[in-house]
């Protein structure tokens, strides 16, 4: 990258931030790495690799069981990380924050463990088509299981969910409603706040996936007033973990989702009693390492202040929308304002493959995704069977969006034919 | 120039051989590649169990539409015994570009579709190698 007049944005420090993430000194095909694909998971800094590695030579151990030193290390460790996952988004008990395996997992322990005794044939589930599978698939098997139905809130010409219809849609036939709080294809942002006090007055819950959102902004689930907010740690510089939040009187109301040991108080042969919250959910021996190392990628991004990341980010989304506009025939699906949206922009090429566009950025050391993006029905929607889509976070500079558009050209001059 | 968007290969994916569909086919196949979506269709017509036509048709990568159409080109003639034969190196070798294991697939979904519609065969042409 060139250190000669860098741009900035408002947010960051980015050339320090760099130094903190080994796998970013690396050269790909012989040019310096650029990751732009952080909306799939994001690289770690060496705090977090550090702590995985760490629990490994130092105190592995079963949480929540031993007696032993290295075990109360560990326990003390994992539940501490929990503590800190709900600080950082101002939960208001730590016993409403479940470990799970992803995002995925977390919306389908809702679909299980509260759909399945709350929603009744007849009834109805609202989602939008900016979701990704995670947020639509388990709804219909939930909807088809109970005889329910499943409604879209749809997309306008911006790129923006229909706000009408958040009025029109969810009706007090709904029992039900999940909505993202960012596209993971249009970076499009959601009235999240708006839907939620609608599906609360139709007294529906609603289910938010916040796992494009909790990386890359502040988010409050107390000031939401969310039911439910899923969210990935691998998306947010930690390791693979999901996480799920729910207010404490749902979760207490719920039946359990996998059963197994850890989220028991006792056997029986006829019968079995539950575990207090979070662990009623944690079935079995959950990720200890990735529990622990959430620590770190929350330090790590206080330090930065989730403020300074969103407004770094949408910055970065800024120029790059600008720029990309000027690359001719290149179609921006999604807002083109950077204040709607994240720093996640998906686009087509005239006449190019998406697949070969990504392979043509491989060549020039640039990771970006090419993809339906696991939201065939928003692809549908724009007319497109897939994007290319390239992602930003802390790490990336004003300077690889330069290299990502001169590429985009070689593309076009490649494929002029 | 670009090792993998060679001219021959840019040609036939912006002027693709044999493309479009043959309404009397003896043989018609649709199949799609589960990793990206892309989809190919493939009509052949017989004389003598010897291919006298064939059309492709569907969307995809610069590879996958290059492999088909260049596929195309050799199969008129040949017998179905002979398409049996064709395998993952033959295609390797028609391309004549490096392929990633990614990319790979690409560029054997024409003659999958292929082996699928003439014999039923559902395999990759590169797992068959494995069996």
């Amino acid at each position: 990258m060139s250190a000669t007049n860098p741009i900035k944005t408002k947010g960051l420090n980015v050339a320090a931030i760099r130094e903190d993430f080994p796998i970013l000194q690396q050269t790909v095909n012989g040019k310096p790495l650029i990751y732009l694909d952080s909306a799939a998971t994001t690289q770690k800094p060496e705090a977090v690799i550090q702590a995985m590695d760490e629990y490994y030579h130092k105190y592995n151990a079963i949480v929540h069981r031993g007696v032993y030193a290295l075990a109360e290390e560990a326990t003390a460790r994992y539940e501490g990380a929990r503590k800190k996952i709900q600080k950082f988004i101002n939960a208001k008990s730590y016993r409403e924050i479940v470990y799970t395996r992803n995002t995925t997992e977390s919306i389908n322990l809702v679909a299980y463990a509260w759909g399945r005794k709350n929603i009744h044939a007849g009834d109805e589930i609202v989602t939008t088509l900016l979701e990704h599978h995670s947020n639509i698939v388990p709804w219909q098997l939930l909807a088809k299981e109970k005889g329910a139905a499943l409604k879209f809130i749809d997309v306008d010409e911006n790129g923006l969910l229909r706000g009408e219809q958040i009025e029109t849609l969810v009706t007090e036939k709904t029992k039900l409603v999940a909505a993202t709080m960012a596209s993971n294809v249009t970076g499009t942002l959601t009235p999240i706040k708006q839907i939620i006090e609608r599906a609360h007055a139709v007294g529906a819950v609603c289910v938010v996936d916040a796992a494009q959102s909790v990386p890359h902004m502040p988010v409050d689930v107390q000031s939401l007033d969310a039911d439910f907010l899923a969210f990935s740690g691998h998306k947010m510089l930690g390791p693979f973990v999901g996480i799920l939040y729910g207010k404490r009187a749902l979760l207490e109301a719920m039946d359990p989702f996998l059963g197994g040991g850890d989220m028991i108080r006792e056997v029986f042969m006829d019968h079995s009693t539950w575990n207090e919250l979070p662990w009623k959910f944690e079935a079995g021996t959950p990720a200890i390492m990735e529990g622990i190392a959430m620590s770190a990628a929350i330090d790590y991004l206080n330090a930065l202040g989730m403020d300074h990341v969103r407004a770094h980010e949408r910055d970065l989304a800024a120029y790059a929308l600008d720029k990309m506009r000027d690359v001719e025939g290149v179609r921006i699906v999604g807002p083109l304002d950077a204040d709607q949206r994240g720093g996640v922009i998906a686009f087509a090429v005239p006449e190019v493959h998406p697949h070969d566009v990504a392979q043509i950025f491989d060549r020039e050391g640039i990771c970006v995704r090419a993809g339906h993006h696991c939201a065939m029905p928003l692809h549908e929607h724009y007319g497109l069977a897939a994007t290319t889509r390239a992602s930003f976070y802390v790490y990336n500079a004003p300077e690889e969006i330069d290299k990502l558009v001169e590429t985009l050209a070689k593309v076009r001059q490649i494929f002029r034919g | 120039m670009d090792d993998l968007y060679r001219e021959l290969i840019l040609d036939h994916y912006q002027h693709p051989h044999h493309h479009g569909e043959i309404p009397d086919a003896d043989i018609s196949y649709e199949d799609s590649n589960p990793l990206c979506g892309d989809k190919i269709r493939i009509d052949i017509k017989l004389k003598n169990n010897i291919v006298e036509d064939v059309k492709f048709n569907g969307k995809g990568c610069a590879v996958s539409q290059a492999s088909a159409s260049m596929l195309m080109d050799e199969l008129i003639g040949k017998s179905l015994d002979d398409i049996k034969k064709l395998d993952k190196q033959f295609i390797l070798d028609m391309l004549g570009i490096p392929l990633g294991p990614t990319r790979i697939k690409c560029a054997l979904l024409p003659l999958k579709v292929i082996k699928a519609g003439v014999y039923g065969i559902q395999t990759w042409p590169d797992e068959e190698d494995d069996a």
